[in-house]
């Protein structure tokens, strides 16, 4: 509101200016400056309203379900009891909860780390220029244009134990060509972590290859002159500078990454034996397969807290580059 | 460069903020208009519509015509609504809340008591539809809480599927009991090629596919931490160990296992009759069909009753719910079951209509008989099943990648008596 009448005030021709023009009428000083704050409102009512209606309300409303008894006869009598919190407890007592929200970690972790390492060494690799290089960083954009079911259905296909490519081929160089890759309880996590780096690997590099774009080549020569290692460079000068850009890589690709559904669910259904189970699966299971959708939402506020925790942080850090 | 007078500048100002703000406001409260008022829909009082989950252009097609001859017969607009299969449940609780549901429903007969539950079906005997000539193990497979809800039109169940080709050349019977399925398995299971293929997958599918082996045994998805059902599990493992399976049945689906029978990978398989139009579709393949085989020689062979059925939800209507019956009625006609039948490869419900059927489809004959021997999942928990379901998948992935039969059971059944 303050800001409303400060900004008017602030504007040069003041409401009490257009007495000069006789020809018109007067216009009248409080109506004009309700006019100026109605056209203000105007302008931010459609991103007011459109940030209550698609992000408030299903928030809030997340968050009132989590307490309610909301099962499939509520979309008929449109009742929900609140039960307390009994949907939390539901859901923190199943062992399976735990279990989720362990491999929800291990997930992210692993998946971010490769995503990244991978990422970047390839990133810094094609800022070399060679023949073929534009051809093959574009080639290497693939499996992110790659809807991410397809990706899955192909990889489901590639991992099967016995007829899959991958261990066809293992078998054929005189490696162990027998590995269950999605069949057994130890090896399926790793699995659809390997198929996650593989997706995320274009994402990462292309971000990353922009800002080393950003890094001034002077910078790098002083180093040289100076005598400072090829490693010692990237270290000391190419990753501080790129820092900004690390933050946004590793922060937008932990949320895509922490409520991931579609992936695991084309790959191995959370199975075997739960063993592949995440938070984003555990919701959709509780939602859709069983229709609880209280304990469904309970799991969902938790996703999103998470998110919402890196988000913050995630603001903090840039508003600390900003300064 | 002229300066403008100041007046000129505040009235352009103002009447340029007007033509702004006059439809940013309009369009602001348009949207939360529509959005708030939601999408109540007018019937219009001659036209009714079916939604359904068939997709798939054939069945789409199929059932369309099906419509249009009870258009016809009715003197009514009959419109058909299709929804993938896995959204149709969210779908149809959502238009319950806004009021716009369709007047039939056609829900997997797993779903249909969670539905029923929710007060979202009208009994089809209120409404005037009879069960006569329906076998009771379809009644009850459209029946919650000894009411019956839905009417199938067609039925399907799972069978044994083998490549009459390569049991042939071995010169092996088909087998009829877990025993000779247990050796006749490990004959076939040779190089590249397993005896058997079935799906334990982390879904439906095989929870599906397990309950025959559960049945048949005289196990109960009512208890599950039972010797029966454990030794049904046992049996799974012993196959598995054999070698007869392939140790990426955890990972597949009934569409996979379709694909490895295809693909020669396997030398028997335990599917449905939907995968008929595809195994015909590949040349040279020569099948046959069987009952399921059973721990021992003359136990009925139990299988699980799966597909569609066809229920009235509950819109406050009478007169429309009274209209909706009778396109059911039409729908579930003896010939409309006999056309749908031979298309999809499934089981006609109706007695008399399936009679009919075996005539026209002898070499599914094997297929009518365990339709008559099956059983619903849902009878003995109705509602609950979506829980049973997910304990029991987790119970035998777990055994089967290592954990005791006995031990994985009764986990899941604990399971299922804690959650709701």
């Amino acid at each position: 509101m303050s800001s409303t009448t400060a900004s008017a005030a602030a504007l040069p021709t003041g409401p009490e200016a257009p007495a000069a023009d006789a020809v018109k009428k007067p216009v009248n000083p409080r109506s004009a400056k309700r006019r100026k704050s109605l056209a203000q409102w105007g302008f931010i009512a459609p991103a007011v309203i459109f940030m209550a209606l698609f992000f408030g309300y299903p928030l809030v409303r997340n968050i009132v379900m989590s307490f309610q008894d909301y099962s499939p006869s509520t979309f008929f009598t449109g009742e929900a009891p609140f039960n307390g919190t009994d949907n939390w407890s539901n859901v923190f007592g199943d062992g399976l909860f735990g279990k989720a929200l362990w491999q929800t970690i291990l997930f992210t972790v692993g998946s971010l780390v490769g995503q990244f390492c991978i990422g970047l060494a390839l990133a810094v690799f094609f800022t070399r220029r060679f023949p073929l290089n534009g051809i093959l960083r574009s080639l290497i954009l693939l499996p992110w244009l790659v809807p991410m079911v397809v990706s899955g259905i192909v990889w489901r296909r590639i991992f099967d134990q016995d007829t899959g490519v991958l261990n066809s081929f293992l078998g054929t160089v005189g490696l162990p060509g027998d590995t269950p890759w999605l069949t057994s309880t130890s090896m399926a996590l790793t699995s659809v972590i390997l198929v996650n780096i593989w997706i995320g690997i274009p994402f990462n590099m292309v971000i990353l290859y922009g800002g080393l774009q950003e890094v001034p080549k002077e910078l790098n020569e002083a180093a040289a002159l100076d005598g400072a290692s090829a490693w010692r460079t990237f270290r000391s000068v190419t990753l501080p500078m790129l820092k900004p850009v690390i933050t946004v890589v590793l922060v937008l690709g932990f949320m895509s990454t922490v409520k991931i559904l579609d992936l695991v669910l084309a790959l191995t259904d959370g199975g075997p034996a739960d063993s592949t189970q995440t938070l984003g699966t555990l919701t959709y299971q509780n939602s859709f397969v069983q229709m609880d959708f209280g304990a469904g939402a309970v799991v969902g506020n938790i996703l999103i807290l998470i998110s919402a925790v890196f988000a913050v942080f995630y603001l903090r850090v840039n508003r600390n580059e900003g300064k | 460069m002229t300066e403008p007078s100041p007046d000129g500048r505040i009235r352009r100002r103002s009447r340029r903020t007007r033509r702004i703000v006059v439809p940013l406001t309009v369009v602001s409260a348009i949207v939360a208009g529509t959005v708030l008022s939601g999408c109540a829909q007018q019937r219009d009082e001659d036209v009714f519509t079916v939604m359904n989950s068939s997709t798939d252009e054939s069945y789409h097609r199929w059932d369309g015509d099906t419509l249009k001859r009870c258009s016809k017969q009715l003197g009514i607009t009959i419109e058909q609504q299709s929804v993938p299969a896995s959204q149709l449940m969210t779908k149809a609780l959502r238009m319950a809340s806004s009021k716009s549901l369709p007047d039939v429903l056609q829900l997997d007969a797993s779903e249909m008591p969670t539905f029923a539950e929710a007060g979202g079906l009208i009994p089809l005997k209120d409404l005037g539809l009879t069960t006569t000539d329906i076998p009771e193990g379809i009644v009850d497979f459209g029946s919650f809480d000894g009411k019956y809800y839905g009417a199938a039109r067609t039925v399907n169940t799972l069978a044994l599927f083998y490549n009459k080709d390569t049991l042939d050349k071995a010169g092996l019977k088909v087998p009829t009991t877990w025993a000779e399925m247990q050796s006749t398995a490990k004959k076939l299971t040779q190089g590249k090629r397993y005896g058997l293929a079935l799906s334990a997958g982390g879904a439906e599918d095989g929870v599906f596919q397990f309950t025959p082996f559960m049945w048949s045994n005289g196990g109960d998805e009512s208890k599950l931490d039972t010797p029966e059902v454990a030794e049904a599990l046992d049996y799974w493992k012993a196959l598995l160990k054999d070698g007869s399976l392939s140790k990426s049945t955890v990972n597949w689906t009934q569409a996979d296992v379709n694909d490895q029978f295809m693909a020669g990978n396997a030398a028997m398989m335990i599917n449905g009759p939907w995968q008929v139009e595809t195994l015909n579709a590949r040349k040279g393949l020569n099948w046959g069909i069987a009952e399921i085989p059973v721990p021992e020689a003359g136990d009925d062979s139990v299988g699980p009753l799966g597909g569609g059925v066809l229920t009235v939800p509950n819109t406050g209507d009478t007169e429309r719910e009274k209209k909706a019956a009778e396109i059911i009625g039409c729908m579930a006609g003896e010939q409309e079951q006999i056309t749908y039948a031979l298309n999809s490869w499934m089981v006609p419900a109706n007695s008399k209509a399936a009679a009919v059927w075996r005539t026209k489809a002898p070499e599914l004959a094997a297929l009518a008989g365990q339709v008559s021997t099956a059983r619903s999942r849902t009878a003995k928990v109705g509602a609950r099943w979506s829980s049973v379901s997910l304990a029991l998948q987790s119970a035998f992935q777990s055994a089967l990648t290592g954990a005791s039969s006995e031990a994985a059971l009764k986990r899941a059944q604990q399971q299922v008596t804690s959650g709701n």
